[in-house]
């Protein structure tokens, strides 16, 4: 099998060097010997996703028959291994997942070279710049990252995989997440195609519209999924440690965030084409920084890969992906001339301009943070450490001047916006967020008591600010439209989201942000509480009881367990019982624990609470277990957030149904306005 | 070497005068300033998790750490225990606790010598970011208006204005 395998990459290899040296031939020979050297550069672009799907498919199939002659499968797999999870083998370790990443490449090539008619030459050109990328992941896997080396000897059964990926989450989370970062190599390499052939117009940023934002979504998902996980798996009760992994989840999303505002500047009047490219660029090269950060060692991590000598090739491939770019930037940047100037200082353009700044700033801090130990070590001699107080007291207050932003930004419109129309739009949005942030102090919160409770405040604040103003969006172009057609309100809203749906799938996003920062707001009012938990002991917390019903012990083939029955009460009532776990994997000699989370939303419905219980470990002396109990305020409408997020982009992934009529009389767009705009 | 009285009881003076400040300074209320000095650390198992939110199964330093933290805090003042010479004072327990764990205990970089600059750094971006911004702005809106070919005139001022009411309204209806 393991020959198969080797032999597929290899095979991989050469067609994609192939795939690179003849389709840049094709480029610079412009007769018919041109064309059809280009044609066979395509096809072997497609033929190499077929050699690297079998590559993986070997791997996977290897993980399934125990074949551990394979040193990759005995270090991450183990007979007893459930099936769901020696699937996720692929993307566990180190060869594994780049094998993975190179899948993944391949696979967004295969649809780009099948989908070639669009626009050849652009497309041919998009097709180089992968097929480069793909023979540097290529190359990794046959010479540094080996995923079918043999094993020394023959073992009865592998290491098993790591306990803290035996999880369902885990199947989707990596997936998800390269989904996101390889994903952003095809609009890199439109870009990047387009500025070398100094492409006219605004094409290639159509061509890779829906393309960059279902990366963006994937990659959203993929960090909420990894927030989701570390809360629900980790056991420490919380979903976000600022760890490096994170971070550098973190910088190419919010880079492509920006890049997706921004972009439509140069839509719609050709604005902002240097900093487009070079925001797509920076993405770009963060995906790869991340995939160093977690396979170089150069800065320690709880998820971080083994250190291993293949850091050395992604700072090579990332410091000439930066030449690259800046040389046909610098050599071509008078093609990106904007077309269009600014008119005003309170204008979409403007917001969009601020949007990006904040967004970029918050990306530097999160890179300046991350890489300041190393900075640190250079200059004093010693490592300091930039955990989350730094970035708290740092990221918190721009994020919060960028969820101002996001509640103003969709009531601006294009080149001018009266302050009397600003003032129109935003004065009732504004009254009620104000009102909540009354609620909040009216109902204990002290903002003046300390920065965190003054923080969740004006979180809250701003996050209804975001909300009412997506809804008096809705309800207002709604009610423009139910006036003329006489239609119901909400038909009238529907109607309206489908005349646009990229702008109103937009607005649901943010509707979904605000709901995320809704859900993080409840950090400062955590409880906790721990307790050695016999038969019928009790542990208050909050409203609730929690009683401890039983404790007992399991065993199967692949861990033993312990875990407690505790009764959940309420009120005098009880509402739910909870089975805290902890588990021993005995493959991999590793405990694991598995938390309970119950949100409380029958309960408390919108100040929903999650009562998360974690099964500490064992007194060794009364054989009694230790509980631990947080209460979680709000964190559910984290994930809600999410969903509404993904939603709102599939949403904003619908064409529209009918063309946007735009009439020459029509100078200015407010934001009122129905069916135009963004 | 010989003491003076004088010396010996100004001496004293100071010792006392020192170890009121001390005693002052860690008179606050102890809950509050044991879960704040508790999350300026980290647990150094190597989790990376802020020393008050370690509660990962297995973790045999983060309760040693808190233990430390509490007795520093309760101890009369004075010092003794693991961190020979910790006082009361907030400055004195996280020395304390560089002394036996190392610089990297300390969650965030201190706001001394190079350390500011890892606080200063996001500022100044976020400076010089608005700074250009509202330099790009400005010279964008004082760029001149291109002349559009046949003699087309571009809408400004009242006549501008006067438009951009007329869209609003029409499409407002």
């Amino acid at each position: 099998m393991s020959l198969i395998g080797s032999f597929a990459l290899v095979l991989a290899l050469a067609l994609a060097a192939y795939s690179f040296v003849f389709g840049l031939v094709g480029l610079f020979r412009r007769d018919a010997m041109g064309a059809r050297v280009a044609e066979t550069a395509r096809r072997a672009g497609i033929a190499c996703f077929v050699a690297v799907l079998l590559a993986a498919a070997v791997l996977v199939t290897s993980a399934f028959h125990d074949d551990f002659s394979i040193e990759y499968i005995r270090q991450h797999s183990n007979r007893d291994l459930p099936a769901a999870y020696k699937f996720a083998v692929l993307w566990s370790g180190q060869e594994g997942s780049l094998l993975f990443w190179s899948l993944l490449l391949s696979g967004y090539g295969f649809v780009l070279r099948l989908r070639y008619k669009t626009d050849q030459r652009l497309f041919a050109y998009a097709s180089v710049v992968i097929a480069a990328v793909q023979v540097f992941f290529l190359l990794i896997l046959n010479v540094a990252a080996k995923p079918f080396s043999m094993a020394s000897g023959v073992v009865p059964d592998g290491n098993g995989l790591n306990p803290l990926l035996q999880y369902p989450e885990m199947v989707i989370h990596p997936p998800m997440l390269y989904l996101g970062y390889v994903g952003f190599t095809v609009p890199f390499a439109f870009a990047l195609g387009a500025l070398i052939m100094k492409y006219p117009g605004e094409k290639w940023i159509n061509i890779t519209r829906r393309w960059t934002m279902v990366t963006w979504c994937f990659l959203t998902i993929g960090v909420f999924l990894g927030a989701h996980w570390a809360y629900a798996v980790l056991g420490w009760g919380g979903y976000w440690g600022w760890d490096p992994v994170e971070n550098a989840s973190l910088m190419p999303w919010l880079t492509g965030t920006a890049f997706l505002h921004s972009v439509m500047m140069q839509e719609k009047r050709g604005m902002l084409k240097v900093w487009n490219m070079l925001l797509i660029f920076a993405t770009f090269l963060l995906s790869m920084l991340g995939t160093f950060l977690t396979r170089s060692g150069v800065i320690s991590s709880v998820h971080a890969f083994a250190q291993s000598s293949i850091g050395t090739w992604f700072l090579v491939f990332i410091g000439l992906t930066v030449g690259v770019c800046t040389y046909f930037l610098a050599a071509n940047i008078s093609h990106l001339k904007s077309e269009h100037k600014l008119e005003s200082l309170v204008s979409r353009e403007s917001s969009f301009l601020f949007n990006n700044l904040l967004l970029l700033v918050v990306c530097f801090t999160i890179l300046w943070g991350t890489f300041f130990p190393i900075l640190s070590e250079f200059v004093q001699g010693h490592k300091v450490t930039v955990g989350p107080p730094f970035f708290n007291r740092v990221a918190v207050p721009v994020a919060l001047l960028l969820l101002l932003l996001t509640a103003v930004g969709p009531l601006l419109a294009w080149r001018k916006t009266s302050i009397e129309s600003l003032k129109r739009n935003f004065l009732l949005p504004l009254i009620g967020s104000v009102a909540i942030g009354c609620m909040m102090i009216v109902f204990g919160v002290r903002p003046w008591q300390d920065p965190s409770y003054f923080y969740a405040t004006m979180a809250a604040v701003l996050a209804f600010l975001v909300i009412f103003t997506v809804v008096s969006e809705f309800v207002r172009g709604g009610r423009v439209i139910a006036g003329k057609s006489g239609q119901n309100l909400l038909a009238a809203m529907v109607q309206l989201w489908h005349r646009n749906t990229r702008r109103y799938g937009g607005y649901i996003v943010h509707f979904g942000v605000a709901l995320v920062v809704i859900g993080i707001l409840g950090t400062p009012f955590n409880k906790e509480v721990e307790k050695e938990m016999g038969y019928g002991d009790k542990i208050n917390i909050g409203p609730y009881t929690l009683v401890c019903q039983s404790y007992t012990m399991e065993d199967n083939p692949n861990y033993g367990n312990e875990w407690a029955i505790i009764n959940v009460f309420r009120g005098g009532k009880q509402i739910t019982t909870m089975y805290p776990e902890r588990r021993f994997y005995k493959a991999s000699n590793q405990p694991q624990t598995i938390p309970r989370i119950y949100p409380s939303f029958r309960e408390d419905f919108l100040l929903v609470t999650d009562v998360y219980l974690v099964y500490e470990g064992r007194n060794e002396e009364t054989g009694r277990p230790i509980i631990k109990a947080h209460l979680n305020p709000m964190v559910p409408w984290i994930w809600t957030g999410l969903i509404i997020m993904v939603f709102g982009t599939i949403i904003a992934l619908v064409p529209n149904a009918a063309p946007v009529r735009v009439t020459a009389a029509a100078p200015v767009q407010e934001p009122a306005h129905v069916g135009v705009g963004d | 070497m010989k003491f003076s009285m004088p010396t010996m009881r100004r001496s004293l003076h100071v010792t006392v005068v020192c170890a009121a400040v001390f005693l002052f300074l860690g008179a606050g209320d102890t809950d509050a300033r044991f879960r704040d000095l508790g999350h300026r650390m980290m647990c150094t198992c190597g989790c990376g998790q802020v020393l008050l939110e370690c509660n990962h199964v297995g973790c045999t330093t983060s309760d040693k750490m808190r233990n430390q933290l509490l007795a520093a805090l309760t101890r009369g003042g004075g010092g003794g225990g693991p961190n020979a010479g910790t006082g009361d004072s907030d400055d004195l327990v996280l020395q304390g606790f560089v002394q036996d764990y190392g610089p990297t205990v300390i969650a965030a970089p201190t706001a001394t010598g190079f350390n500011r600059v890892a606080w200063i750094m996001p500022f100044v971006a976020l400076a010089l970011g608005i700074a250009f911004v509202v330099y790009v702005v400005w010279s964008w809106k004082n760029k001149p208006t291109p002349a559009l070919a046949g003699g087309i005139g571009i809408p400004s001022g009242n006549e501008l204005d006067t438009l951009r009411e007329r869209a609003r309204k029409e499409t407002d209806q």
